[in-house]
């Protein structure tokens, strides 16, 4: 059982390599190095590590195509994931699956995915599965704002309802669906309630603040572990980096995104000003902390940058079991 | 006494061998169970699962709103996290509701995840025309999903079939979408009393010919042997080849055939453009041109929605009287 402050001493760590490795990603991206899309998830790092840590390693999470915080806050080596994003055989997908794709199975990652809300009802198959083997797991799905306009966000919730599956719907508010504002497309902008028509709660939470969420996504789970069903949890947060890299952001109002980086809204220096308030960490410990996280990062892109392509002959295996 | 060596059989029908299929799957692996529309306390809307709720209850018989999209991605994610689900989707135009998990998903997760995921599957469904189903409830779409890779598409046309292709299915550790026709579930055959799988991609000669060879699958494999059987008054020897597996397609089976009759029709119930035959008329043209005697002919349903009237469905669809045409049109 870890203690309090080892929780939040890896909370603050995973959202530091969260922080870099987007970085990191955005660089290599400028450089030419990777291919396709990539989508960042930047200034949202509390959500996805404010929930995972209130899993084992065995529960299932589905991610999205903005997915790389939802991979490490679920336990993924930052190395092999960067080596995906440069197409490497020793990626996650061996190179065959890149930025919105990668899965980390022995971690319950069942994957990001490149359909916006393609990952809803796979993770209501996997708290199925949960259920009917009664193993005491739950699952995870993550979503954004623009997905939960999908008709099989309504489908599925309206299952999980019925069979009582141990189901989490996280709903990331960050505001933005591709390239508009989300409140464009709300017939009613509370969002909470649209778990009403399906008979189960919801809760609505500052997604830039990771004690809240993890309370929050505390309480959902312990509910989907007594049977009690799923939850949905919308997670008030921001897109930063726009929808991909390279996206110009000229549907953006100006000077928005910097009120997200600030001290008072940024989720990392939220955390690190409350530990250092509460005396969890000195300024000393979360700079060592900082550093770490940030070489570990460089030694991911380190270990990218030198592994192998994939041989040809990869092209043609996996396609079937 | 024990001059009769050969296996004990039955006469059975389509449907009955496809549940028994699912019965002894399910007796064998807890893993495996069905969800969809009414599969549970109804039985299956043409009783497929009649039984299956009342001995193995409602956690592995799931009745499911009609929620396609839904309850597909469900089952999807019930695979990937390790379960064998066999989900019913009623007809197969309704699949078109649940294509994301199907193509996007099921068929994917293998190849983009590097080779770690496995999603044992199956997608039962039942296509095709004949009963004024009319054009929502009667098509044939097996060339979609023959066209996506990861996906295994098998069309069983016998009661044996069925039964041993639809365990293989359920044991193998792919997607597989496994058509049934509508016009089937009545017919009768022969079905082994003792247990048998019968293997995926592995076509079979349900008639010896010598003159030409008929490819064919599902429900045009009966009116194919219907049509063979006119042709040997005339004097002509036709080999019905039912194909079983579409993909992957067993090429072995066909140029056996092919280099022994040197002439080809291919029939197939799916609309023409793009459709399941010409896949199989490119192959052969392409491994076994020197091979023919003659231009391949095809026959297939007409680039048409499945009409309602009677008549209209019959001249839209190829059959018994004009497979028969078309393969003497070969001699004369």
């Amino acid at each position: 059982m870890q203690s309090e402050q080892q929780l939040y001493q890896k909370m603050i760590y995973q959202m530091w390599l969260i922080r870099f490795f987007e970085e990191q990603a955005r660089d290599f991206f400028m450089k030419n190095k990777m291919r396709g899309a990539s989508h960042l998830y930047t200034g949202e790092e509390a959500v996805a590590v404010g929930v995972c840590n209130t899993l084992n390693k065995d529960d299932y999470i589905t991610s999205t195509h903005r997915g790389h915080g939802h991979c490490i806050a679920k336990g993924a080596d930052p190395k092999r994931m960067m080596a995906e994003l440069l197409g490497k055989a020793s990626g996650y997908c061996q190179g065959k699956g890149g930025s919105m794709h990668i899965a980390d199975l022995d971690f319950g990652n069942l994957g990001a995915n490149g359909i916006v809300g393609g990952g809803i009802g796979l993770a209501a198959g996997a708290a199925l599965a949960a259920k009917y083997r009664q193993d005491g797991r739950v699952a995870v799905t993550f979503f954004g704002d623009g997905a939960i306009n999908q008709g099989v966000f309504f489908e599925t919730a309206n299952m999980a309802s019925l069979w009582k599956l141990p189901l989490l719907f996280v709903c990331e508010r960050n505001q933005f669906a591709e390239f508009s504002y989300t409140d464009h497309y709300f017939a009613d902008p509370d969002l909470s309630k649209r778990a009403i028509p399906f008979n189960f709660p919801a809760f609505e939470v500052d997604g830039n603040d990771v004690l809240a969420v993890y309370e929050t996504a505390q309480q959902a789970v312990q509910r989907a572990r007594q049977g009690s069903g799923p939850t949905l949890i919308i997670a008030n947060t921001y897109r930063i980096m726009g929808h991909t890299i390279g996206d110009p952001l000229d549907y953006r109002r100006k000077g928005e995104a910097e009120q997200w980086l600030t001290h008072e809204k940024d989720p990392i220096l939220r955390f690190e000003k409350w530990l250092t308030q509460q005396n969890i960490l000195s300024a000393v410990d979360l700079e060592t902390i900082k550093r770490e996280a940030q070489e570990l990062i460089q030694q991911a892109a380190q270990f990218a940058l030198q592994s192998p392509d994939p041989i040809l002959s990869a092209l043609w295996e996996n396609v079937y079991a | 006494m024990h001059k009769e060596e050969r296996v004990s059989e039955r006469i059975c029908e389509y449907r009955e061998a496809l549940n028994q299929a699912l019965l002894e799957e399910m007796e064998r692996d807890p893993a495996v169970f069905i969800m969809g529309e009414d599969v549970g306390r109804y039985g299956g809307v043409l009783k497929v699962s009649k039984g299956i709720y009342e001995k193995f209850g409602a956690m592995r018989a799931i009745d499911t709103p009609i929620s396609e999209n839904g309850f597909t991605s469900i089952g999807v994610g019930a695979a990937l996290a390790g379960l064998r689900p066999v989900v019913e989707l009623m007809y197969i135009d309704f699949a078109c509701l649940a294509m994301d998990p199907i193509v996007n998903q099921a068929a994917k997760a293998r190849y983009m995840f590097g080779g770690k995921a496995k999603v044992p599957i199956v997608f039962r469904t039942q296509g095709g025309g004949g009963r004024g189903n009319a054009a929502q409830h009667s098509q044939s779409l097996e060339a979609w999903f023959a066209h996506v890779p990861g996906l295994i598409v098998i069309q069983p046309s016998t009661p044996k079939d069925a039964k041993g292709l639809l365990k293989a299915a359920i044991r193998n550790d792919n997607p597989v979408v496994f058509i049934e026709h509508k016009l089937l579930y009545n017919t009768t055959g022969p079905l082994p009393e003792e247990e048998y799988v019968i293997p995926i991609g592995k076509a079979d000669i349900k008639r010896s010919g010598s003159d030409l060879t008929i490819i064919a699958s599902s429900y045009m494999v009966l009116q194919s042997l219907a049509a063979a059987e006119k042709l040997a008054v005339e004097g002509i020897q036709a080999e019905v080849l039912d194909l079983r597996t579409l993909k992957p397609l067993d090429m072995e089976t066909i140029a056996a055939s092919v280099t022994k009759t040197r002439r080809l029709l291919v029939v197939n119930e799916g609309a023409r453009t793009c459709g399941y035959a010409a896949e199989v008329v490119t192959r052969v043209y392409e491994e076994l041109f020197d091979e023919l005697d003659a231009p391949i002919r095809r026959l297939t349903a007409e680039d048409v929605p499945i009409p309602y009237n009677g008549a209209l469905e019959d001249r839209a669809l190829p059959n018994e009287n004009s497979i028969f045409q078309a393969a003497l049109s070969f001699f004369r």
